[in-house]
């Protein structure tokens, strides 16, 4: 479980988000959405130990967030981003397997981890061999997140993982990530400003606006009982064809 | 990493410098970067051996300041200078008797013999033909003419004998005054480039390129007495051996000798004349195979660079790390190995030989090579790390690296294509800068480029040009080698579209 108590991010004179309480269930799958400089990618990247809060504070699994504690925390976290991340020096599964080897875990184990994890995220075994700029989007996003299930993480941080791929790879990653997400069974919590996307993927959804949380709640909550008129601005804001 | 790097690069610095220390036994003679002085300390050289002792010539060290620093330090026994250098650029009493000359330079542990016999004064020189044509014969008849071009040595344009006091002491106002090396001078007069330029009297290209020399009407300059200097423990028999030459050599004897190193272009086949006709070993020295020269300034000339380099390497690399992130140190370590590349090498040179810890050995010259190459390797570490992009950066971050980790596993391996390129940019100025080192007597190929320089010989210049372009060429294509080895394949993609 993840907990935000009073956090509060700051940078300069400008707030990014404003002191929040946000509790993340374990197992299930949270989306933060809302427009640009929301502060959603803030939250996410407080979680992640990347940016440290100016107050209040963030736990996982009851421990503080902080800089005795990152290290540990962040290899029980998985962290994907919009371009994938990945380092170009290294192969695909160099990439994947890079903390297992840094970590010593016996070579035998993380070849099987990595094979169940190319089965997990339908990548094709040859890709494995090839360096990130020999990769389409779409795969190196599926690397990118084996590399960040290797060390099998309790939680899952994504940040617009589909934000750069075309329309047609961007569904079928987005139908395979569903199924995983229900596979894994992990505590998700993903960014994205694509309402079809948040609704398609989350269990919970939280809305945000200008550094703080209008509303969370499932899809249903904010479209049926919207507790402001931004939420339903924001949600009819895009528009889906009705099929998806 | 960075930290054992420093212990490893010290330790090797104590082993080439206990190395240098070993080699450095003969009694070592040092002379300036123009003929006579040469001439001059191959005569040295020779008198010594003929005397029984082990000696060596380290020709054509920089100025005055250089020989002088490497006299007081030990770095050499002796070198020839004239007494008026003595007293104006050394002491700075200006015009003193011998005796008080003597007192002040003992104090300083340096001795000085008698004059050698002639007069080598400064003297201002002009083409025969255009000083006819304008009716010039003293410097006094310089006053009527201030639109003539002055080229001067640096040396003379700095001196307290040299070009200010001299044109306020004849009330010259010529403007057009600008400095360049004595070995292009000449060529230049010659050429009509300059009209005028300081010579000295016992100048061999003086009569070679038909060139007059302006009487000094005024008395301006003071006496140029050929002597040596000497340190003080120096052994007796050694010194009388050099005090020998005392009254030896007279004006027309030494122009004699400079022409005859410049003739032949050797300074040995030069001194050997003055012990009369061709001794054994002068003869064999000056038949010794140019290929076997060349050989031997190779590699020292690779020796001097592939040290420097491995130390910029060991040093740059580490502080090109620290220099990538934002911050006051960092502007810092850019400021100041940029102002250190920006310090001319005859100004590095005359700073460092002083020095205790360096004298005129090849560590001196591996320093200063060292210093020169830690800019483009500093800058490029530092501007490859800077570059990587944000989302790769935290994504080492996020994955639970250590900082170290990241440093070793992603970040330098990353940046390798441009710290690589700013070593191979440092290695190829090394092998041109490393021609500093003969400055100090230090070998390499700069000793022919300098020496064919002064005797106006181009075949001698070549000879070690060649060479060095060579060697630049030869690292530019091992690196080019060394690319494929060390930058990640992953990294010499092309990039395809996405």
């Amino acid at each position: 479980m993840i907990e935000l108590r009073a956090t509060e991010k700051r940078f300069g004179g400008t707030v990014a988000l404003h002191p929040t309480d946000l509790c993340f269930t374990s197992g299930q799958v949270t989306v933060l959405i809302g427009p640009s400089g929301c502060g959603k990618s803030t939250l996410l990247r407080l979680i992640a130990g990347l940016e440290e809060p100016t107050s209040g504070l963030v736990e996982v699994d009851g421990e503080r967030v902080g800089r005795a504690s990152v290290l540990a925390l962040r290899r029980r976290m998985g962290y994907v981003i919009q371009e994938g991340g990945l380092f170009p020096h290294l192969t695909a599964a160099d990439n994947v397997l890079l903390m297992a080897r840094h970590l010593k875990r016996p070579a035998s184990e993380s070849q099987a981890r990595l094979d169940w994890l190319c089965e997990l995220t339908c990548l094709h075994a040859d890709s494995l061999r090839r360096y990130p700029l020999e990769l389409s989007g779409g795969e190196r996003q599926r690397v990118s997140l084996m590399r960040a299930l290797m060390l099998d993480p309790e939680v899952l941080l994504l940040d617009e993982p589909l934000g750069a791929l075309d329309p047609i790879m961007r569904l079928a990653l987005e139908i395979d990530l569903k199924g995983i997400f229900a596979r894994l069974k992990k505590t998700v919590v993903m960014v994205t400003h694509d309402v079809g996307e948040a609704a398609f993927l989350a269990d919970t959804l939280v809305l945000l606006r200008e550094g703080r949380v209008v509303q969370a709640g499932t899809f249903e909550d904010l479209r049926e009982r919207p507790r402001h008129s931004f939420v339903s601005a924001f949600l009819s804001a895009q528009r889906r064809p009705e099929a998806s | 990493m960075s930290r054992g790097g420093w212990r490893c690069g010290l330790v090797c610095l104590a082993a080439v410098c206990s190395l240098s220390q070993a080699a450095a036994q003969p009694l070592r003679i040092g002379s300036k970067r123009f003929t006579e002085s040469y001439v001059l300390g191959e005569i040295a050289k020779r008198k010594l051996e003929l005397a029984g002792f082990q000696a060596e010539h380290r020709q054509g060290m920089g100025g005055t300041i250089i020989l002088w620093g490497a006299l007081e330090s030990g770095a050499i026994d002796l070198y020839p200078d004239y007494t008026g250098t003595v007293a104006e650029e050394i002491l700075k009493t200006g015009r003193t008797t011998a005796d008080e000359m003597r007192a002040a330079l003992a104090a300083r542990g340096v001795g000085l013999t008698g004059p050698l016999g002639f007069n080598n004064t400064y003297a201002l020189a002009m083409r025969r033909s255009h000083a006819a044509a304008l009716g010039l014969k003293r410097i006094s008849d310089l006053a009527r003419h201030p639109e003539l071009r002055v080229g001067l040595t640096h040396e003379f344009l700095g001196r307290r004998d040299g070009w200010k006091p001299l044109a306020a002491h004849y009330g010259l106002t010529l403007t057009d005054v600008r400095g360049i090396e004595h070995a292009l001078a000449y060529g230049a007069l010659a050429s009509g480039a300059i009209d005028l330029t300081d010579a000295y009297s016992t100048d061999a290209k003086l009569a070679a390129l038909d060139l007059v020399v302006l009487e000094d009407d005024r008395a301006f300059f003071p006496r140029y007495d050929a002597v040596f200097l000497y340190r003080l423990g120096l052994e007796p028999r050694a010194l009388a051996a050099i005090r020998s030459l005392e009254g030896t050599l007279d004006e027309a004897r030494m122009s004699r000798l400079n022409a005859e190193a410049e003739r032949a272009k050797d300074y040995t086949q030069a001194a050997a004349l003055y012990f009369g006709a061709g001794t054994q070993r002068a003869e064999e020295q000056g038949a010794r195979p140019l290929a076997t020269r060349i050989l031997r300034w190779t590699r020292r000339h690779l020796e001097l660079v592939a040290v420097s380099l491995l130390f910029a390497i060991l040093a740059g690399v580490p502080l090109g790390i620290r220099a990538s992130r934002p911050g006051l140190v960092s502007q810092l370590i850019l400021g100041v190995t940029g102002v250190l590349y920006t310090i001319p090498s005859l100004a590095l040179l005359a700073m460092l030989v002083p020095l205790p810890f360096f004298g005129i050995s090849a560590r001196t010259a591996i320093f200063a090579l060292f210093l020169y190459s830690l800019l483009p390797i500093v800058r490029n570490t530092a501007a490859g790390l800077a570059d990587i992009p944000r989302g790769v950066r935290e994504s080492a971050a996020a994955l639970g690296l250590e900082p170290r980790a990241q440093l070793v596993k992603v970040f330098l391996p990353m940046a390798s294509r441009t710290i690589l390129a700013g070593i191979k940019t440092s290695a190829i100025m090394n092998v041109a800068t490393a021609t500093l080192a003969a400055l100090i007597g230090a070998g390499g190929l700069g000793e022919p480029i300098f020496s064919g320089l002064n005797l106006n010989d181009n075949a001698t210049i070549l000879s070690g040009a060649i060479p060095a372009a060579l060697l630049a060429l030869a690292a530019q294509l091992s690196f080019e080698a060394l690319d494929r080895l060390i930058i990640p394949r992953g990294l010499r993609l092309p990039q395809r579209e996405p």
